[in-house]
């Protein structure tokens, strides 16, 4: 692997269209729900073990080489929310570009053809992690850590909230975030053997209704 | 007193009786598992859970298997709520539900809610499988402890098949023990009642259900397949019942 590698795929500069949503962030501030560096931090402990697990799982197994389609597939299933699945396909898609002129490879161009309205961004991020010479430990950790950045650099412009602050609250949550990280991993090598069922379905009930109703707004700061 | 905790099967199977109603060839409760057959309405059967022993416990397993057949109707509803308590046995309880429509059948799983009271541990499984031309109307709620009481740690997985693909795979997990941040604003933000409606129809596929908010703390959303999820959380089982039987409403 090259470790120089993930560094690239995890910049939060890599321009795969992430700063443009807040993961939630931006409903929950709203709903007053998110107030505070600790509100931040409860709602990012939330996400990572929901969200933040299947969409590692989802990379993770991507980067062995499971068939996207099927993981497409699971995805679709674990998220119920139509704003999130097609937030989820638009990222996918705008990761799909940068990691194509990053990482030119055929099963890049494959799932490029196969979705070409974007597949879900976590199996991407793991097809793309493949081409880049990657495995499914780096994938995870990319997909996990998205998870918490993301809303993390988003209630810093919602709520201006100190920016140390906000490091903070990502650096408090590093060993539940290694937690979480092996255990998609895990589960992805399950997949390997048992199929998508193996994949984590843990979900947030709040971030799902959340995002339908942010999706209704007639302006919004972030897309999702 | 029980090391093991207690083992407890029920299978119901309806059939199309060929005079336009439901027969049950197969009715089989035991123990903590009891099964009524109720007055019918029309032509569906209607089936009774009734809960003859407290639990689960701790360390007990239930399992009940529903099967609908080609152009039966059932509904099945439970007369009490489902208590999780603490047991005497060591471990965590389970209780899996498997629920199987086939073509032209018609299965509405109206229990009511499941309670997970302080100290109990509970692993709850439904997995609904649907051929193509199936219908299901499924209801979940989950109330986190009696009143004024902590709840007791709570997971529960619900998977829908229609035709073999997954539609619907979720899991939340709460209460004391869970992952991190379950009672925080990504997932309960403090609500003490979560459910979930799900509605299968053939007719989805051709008109879907557009999204839509109910109030602000529920949502009807379709799903990617025939099938349409009402998602809510509430700060008790009474509202939360009110936001999904006016969600059902609509959708008639």
């Amino acid at each position: 692997m090259s470790r120089a590698a993930l560094l690239v795929l995890a910049d939060g500069r890599f321009p795969a269209g992430g700063h443009a949503h807040s993961g939630g962030a931006e409903a929950a501030v709203k709903a007053g729900r998110i107030t505070s560096a600790a509100s931040l931090e409860d709602f990012c402990r939330g996400r990572l073990h929901t969200a933040g697990l299947v969409a590692g799982a989802l990379a993770a197994a991507a980067a062995l080489g499971v068939e996207p389609r099927e993981l497409d597939a699971a995805a679709d299933a674990r998220t119920p929310s139509p704003a999130l699945r097609g937030a989820a396909r638009r990222l996918g898609r705008q990761l799909m570009r940068a990691a194509r002129a990053s990482w030119p490879s055929a099963e890049l161009d494959a799932l490029a053809g196969e979705f070409p309205k974007g597949a879900h961004q976590p199996v991407v991020l793991g097809v793309a992690a493949r081409a880049a010479g990657l495995g499914p430990a780096d994938a995870a950790y990319c997909a996990a850590y998205e998870s918490v950045s993301g809303p993390a650099t988003a209630t810093v412009r919602l709520l201006s909230l100190d920016p140390f602050d906000a490091t903070g609250v990502l650096a408090r949550l590093a060993p539940e975030l290694d937690r979480v990280a092996d255990a998609a991993v895990e589960a992805a090598r399950r997949v390997l053997d048992e199929g998508v069922d193996a994949l984590p379905a843990a979900s947030g009930p709040v971030l799902e209704i959340g995002a339908e109703w942010h999706a209704a707004w007639p302006v919004r700061l972030f897309a999702s | 007193m029980t090391a093991t905790g207690v083992r407890a099967q029920a299978r119901i199977v309806a059939r199309a009786d060929g005079r336009g109603g439901t027969a049950l060839p197969v009715l089989d409760g035991e123990g903590p598992l009891a099964l009524r057959r109720t007055r019918a309405g029309g032509d569906e059967a209607r089936v009774m859970v009734v809960g003859a022993m407290s639990g689960p416990l701790g360390g007990d397993r239930f399992s009940l298997d529903t099967r609908v057949e080609e152009g039966a109707r059932l509904h099945v509803g439970s007369a009490a709520a489902t208590i999780a308590l603490p047991g005497q046995a060591k471990g965590e309880a389970h209780y899996d539900v498997r629920l199987d429509v086939a073509d032209g059948g018609e299965l509405r799983w109206l229990p009511e809610q499941l309670i997970s009271a302080g100290g109990s541990d509970l692993y709850v499984t439904t997995r609904a499988e649907l051929a193509a031309g199936a219908r299901l109307v499924l209801r979940e709620e989950q109330v986190l402890g009696r009143v004024g009481e902590e709840p007791g740690r709570l997971t529960s997985r619900l998977t829908v098949r229609v035709a073999g693909r997954t539609v619907l795979d979720q899991q939340l997990s709460c209460g004391p023990g869970a992952p991190g941040g379950w009672d925080g604003p990504a997932v309960l933000a403090g609500h003490r009642s979560v459910g979930q409606l799900v509605v299968v129809r053939p007719e989805f596929a051709e008109q879907p259900v557009a999204a839509r908010m109910l109030g602000e703390c529920a949502a009807l959303v379709p799903l990617a397949g025939p099938a349409v999820l009402v998602s809510a959380v509430a700060p008790d089982a009474l509202a939360l019942r009110r936001l999904l039987d006016d969600a059902l409403t609509r959708l008639a």
